[in-house]
């Protein structure tokens, strides 16, 4: 594997626009045509070597490239965007929507990121270190076909929309998740090991949703069927299990009716 | 003035009977002239290609207040189909592309006239800002009458003249084109939350009949003259079994003659004719009727339908039709808006995906080919995809090209994942019709323009009329074997001149010339009656004052009028 490695010397005054900046787009491409890849600043095209030093030529495909980010990437958005393999380890913080729209490979963000991370995801791996913003794993605005597969896995906190529209595919959280987990959810998992505020599973018609901690304001539209064990992460534990949302349609399969499990920690 | 001649093409004008031969088109001022009126003119070699006049679309939402609530409510139908491409202003999505799109997309593909299907005459003025920003194509806008209370209050009374003289009043008020009828009855209805599934059912309140309301409205249209017919959206859109319906609104024009000046030889116009051709009675069991269904067409001279054909895409339905896309988001459960307005009409909206592995979808597709396969007269069926209900328009090109080839027709059928099913329930697999570049013709230029009476305009390339002309790279000697041949061809034309403008070339929008509406002003006796019920519903009933509801001028982007004169 051939190793990139992005140095942000110039920083931009607007937000940059990094969608170009995936092993896709680096693979089969020398240093000087990667420093020539377009970035937008606002409505502005500039080559990337514009803002970042670059050293190291791409591999032959996207499986063989990895790329490193060093320098406060905090206002650099789209990292990863649309990835198919691959590599990209980002060594501080980034902007929104890293690892958006991903399919395979994986990318490891050493800071925080903002808001829209791993939307649209379909495959891979995003491992955030520090916190992440709203609508991680969310599906985009409008769209009904949420996260369709992968793995997110955030170490701190995260803010609202988690999950949205949630289809496979698995997300743990360690920290704390905001309001609206998995809302509108037909499958996948969300993990929440810290306190989730509220309105979690809300319009949920199939999928797991795990809480380690309290969830402030839970839905009345979730039941209490019983306890179970179960496996977690790698871990076994004791949880209530809810279903729901009952005010929500539901799938039938084989004759019994499907509903969103909702497992608290006991 | 600018001079313009395109050499040695094989043009194909079924308005003047000119199938395939090699000739020269001189123009010069924005309109088609004698090449021997040309001093020195710039020259397009055409030699190898196929010269039509440009497009005519009879039947498209593309301007309006429904088609913005599908553009505002589905952002992902622009998710990365927003390229940043050289031209003069943003295209994005795709089955409710922005107007720009719209615009430069319909150029592409060859098209310079468009009739927007369904105007809610409240909402006018948002209807003229979007054609104002839609560019080169010229744009028409159709008014809704079939659920109006002044219509149907004035033709439960059988009080034609009254209703003639609204009607002038309406199209005037809204600078609309012609008669549209939506799901007659049945949008009234609903405000009740009911429908009028059959012609004879009442609507609530007006105690009239859908039947009453065509038929008065055929009247009411053949008294004034206007250039199009009644534009007719059938009564129960989208069922199984709905076939009977058709066939009973069908003969609500027999024993109408035409009456014009346009050179129209329709009274009725039924549009996206696949939507109300299916029997069965559950989607389990749906089957083509469109024997039945073009059996009658095929014999009565009086009726032109358009083909709303399938094209297995996701798109978004919108329609003023209210009740059905109320029952359409029941069966997939997906985001939806519907909406009422006042006095006139109601609309919805409802993404909706027609998928190769769904069995209703393939036997809606291969119904909507039916129609244009089994009709006799290719000028009274056009070429459309009720835009975007049925497909986007975009898919012209792939329509085209099944229509023209068996071979793109069978290797579509291989993708389908009910294939037996579907040729069971319909007789696609036993056509082996192919149309040929005239019969094209006839459905998407010549056809349309004679039954939207414009056909003086636009549709044809004799001289006088407008210089659009649409050049495809396509030899009519020498067809591709490959089908997909047909579809890049239709896809991007290699040369379209709009009024004398070379407008595209090579598939590229290269300039934007003035684009126009179309609009119909019917001059009627002054009629009292119909001032003080107009003046008096406003006062009861509108949410809007009566001076503040007519269109203001400076709503009409270059307008182009047709006087009709009934005094």
């Amino acid at each position: 594997m051939k190793t990139v490695t992005l140095t942000l010397t110039n920083p931009s005054e607007l937000l940059l626009e990094g969608q170009n900046i995936t092993p896709d787009n680096f693979a089969g491409k020398k240093t000087a045509e990667i420093a020539a890849l377009d970035v937008w600043e606002g409505k502005q095209k500039s080559p990337l070597g514009k803002y970042f030093t670059i050293a190291g030529d791409g591999g032959a495909t996207a499986a063989e490239t990895k790329i490193v980010l060093l320098g406060d990437c905090t206002r650099v958005k789209r990292i990863g965007q649309q990835m198919t393999a691959g590599e990209i380890v980002i060594e501080g913080n980034a902007d929104m929507y890293i690892g958006g729209w991903m399919k395979g490979g994986k990318v490891h963000v050493k800071g925080n990121v903002d808001s829209f991370c791993g939307i649209g995801m379909e495959g891979g791996e995003l491992i955030v270190d520090g916190k992440a913003g709203c609508h991680l794993g969310s599906s985009p605005r409008g769209e009904w076909r949420g996260m369709k597969g992968g793995l997110i896995r955030v170490a701190g906190s995260v803010g609202s929309d988690t999950a949205t529209f949630i289809n496979g595919g698995t997300i743990i959280i360690g920290g704390a998740a905001d309001i609206h987990v998995s809302t509108h959810g037909e499958g996948g998992t969300v993990v929440i090991k810290g306190d989730a505020k509220g309105r979690v599973g809300g319009q949920m018609v199939k999928g797991d949703i795990y809480v380690y901690g309290t969830i402030e304001n839970p839905l009345p539209g979730f039941k209490m069927v019983g306890e179970v064990e179960q496996e977690v992460d790698g871990e076994i534990a004791l949880f209530a299990h809810h279903i729901g949302d009952l005010g929500e349609r539901h799938p039938v399969s084989k004759g019994k009716t499907v509903y969103a499990n909702l497992y608290t920690r006991l | 003035m600018s001079e313009l001649l395109i050499r040695n093409g094989f043009v194909f004008d079924p308005l003047q009977g000119i199938k395939g031969d090699r000739m020269d088109i001189g123009i010069k001022g924005g309109k088609i002239v004698e090449t021997s009126a040309l001093n020195n003119p710039k020259t397009i070699d055409a030699a190898g290609m196929t010269v039509m006049a440009g497009g005519v679309d009879i039947h498209s939402h593309v301007v309006g207040p429904k088609v913005n609530v599908g553009r505002l409510f589905r952002p992902e139908d622009k998710l990365f189909k927003s390229p940043h491409k050289r031209c003069s202003r943003m295209e994005m999505g795709s089955s409710v592309p922005s107007t720009f799109k719209t615009g430069y997309d319909y150029a592409r593909m060859g098209y310079v006239f468009v009739n927007e299907a369904a105007m809610p005459p409240l909402h006018s003025p948002h209807v003229h800002e979007e054609i104002r920003d839609t560019p080169i194509i010229d744009n028409a806008a159709m008014p809704v009458f079939g659920n109006n209370w002044f219509t149907l209050e004035y033709l439960k009374n059988n009080e034609i003249e009254n209703n003639a003289a609204y009607t002038a009043w309406l199209l005037r008020a809204t600078r609309g084109f012609g008669i549209k009828v939506v799901n007659p009855g049945g949008s009234e209805a609903w405000g009740w939350g009911l429908n009028c599934l059959h012609i004879h059912d009442p609507v609530p309140y007006f105690d009239i009949t859908p039947a009453e309301i065509v038929k008065g409205l055929i009247e009411t249209n053949e008294r004034l003259g206007l250039p199009h017919s009644v534009h007719l959206h059938c009564n129960n859109l989208g069922n199984p079994g709905n076939y009977t319906d058709t066939l009973d609104s069908l003969r609500l024009a027999e024993g109408y003659t035409p009456k014009n000046d346009f050179g129209r030889e329709q009274v009725m116009h039924v549009t996206h004719l696949q939507f109300h051709a299916y029997g069965g009675d559950s989607w389990k069991n749906v089957e083509s009727r469109t024997k039945e269904i073009m059996d009658y067409v095929n014999a009565h001279d009086n009726i032109t339908v358009d083909m709303g054909q399938v094209t297995l895409d996701e798109t978004t339905t919108m329609t003023a039709d209210g009740p059905f896309e109320y029952h359409l988001r029941a069966g997939n459960n997906l985001k939806w808006a519907n909406v009422d307005v006042e006095l006139e009409t109601a609309a919805g909206v409802v993404p909706y995906i027609y998928s190769p592995k769904i069995k209703a979808s393939t036997v809606q597709w291969a119904v909507g080919l039916e129609l244009a396969l089994l009709a006799k007269d290719p000028m009274r069926i056009f070429l459309t995809t009720d835009h975007p209900n049925a497909g986007p328009f975009t898919r012209y090109p792939q329509v085209i090209a099944w229509l023209m080839s068996r071979a793109a027709r069978d290797e579509t059928m291989k993708t389908f994942k009910w294939l037996d099913r579907t040729i069971d329930a319909t007789s696609i697999d036993s056509i082996d019709r192919e149309l040929t570049l005239y019969e094209i013709a006839q459905m998407t230029r010549a056809g349309p323009a004679r039954a939207l009476g414009v056909s003086n305009m636009y549709g044809g390339l004799a001289p006088g009329m407008d210089a659009d002309i649409a050049v495809y790279a396509l030899n009519p000697g020498d067809m591709p074997s490959d089908p997909a041949g047909i579809e890049k061809a239709f896809s991007r034309c290699a040369w379209l001149v709009k009024d004398g403008v070379v407008t595209v070339r090579d598939g590229e929008v290269v300039s934007e010339p003035a684009k126009r509406t179309v609009w119909v002003d019917v001059k009627v006796p002054e009629n009292a009656q119909v001032q003080r019920d107009i003046y008096e519903h406003f006062l009861r009933h509108y949410s809007v004052k009566l001076d503040n509801y007519s269109l203001f001028e400076e709503h009409l982007h270059n307008s182009r009028v047709i006087e009709v004169d009934t005094t």
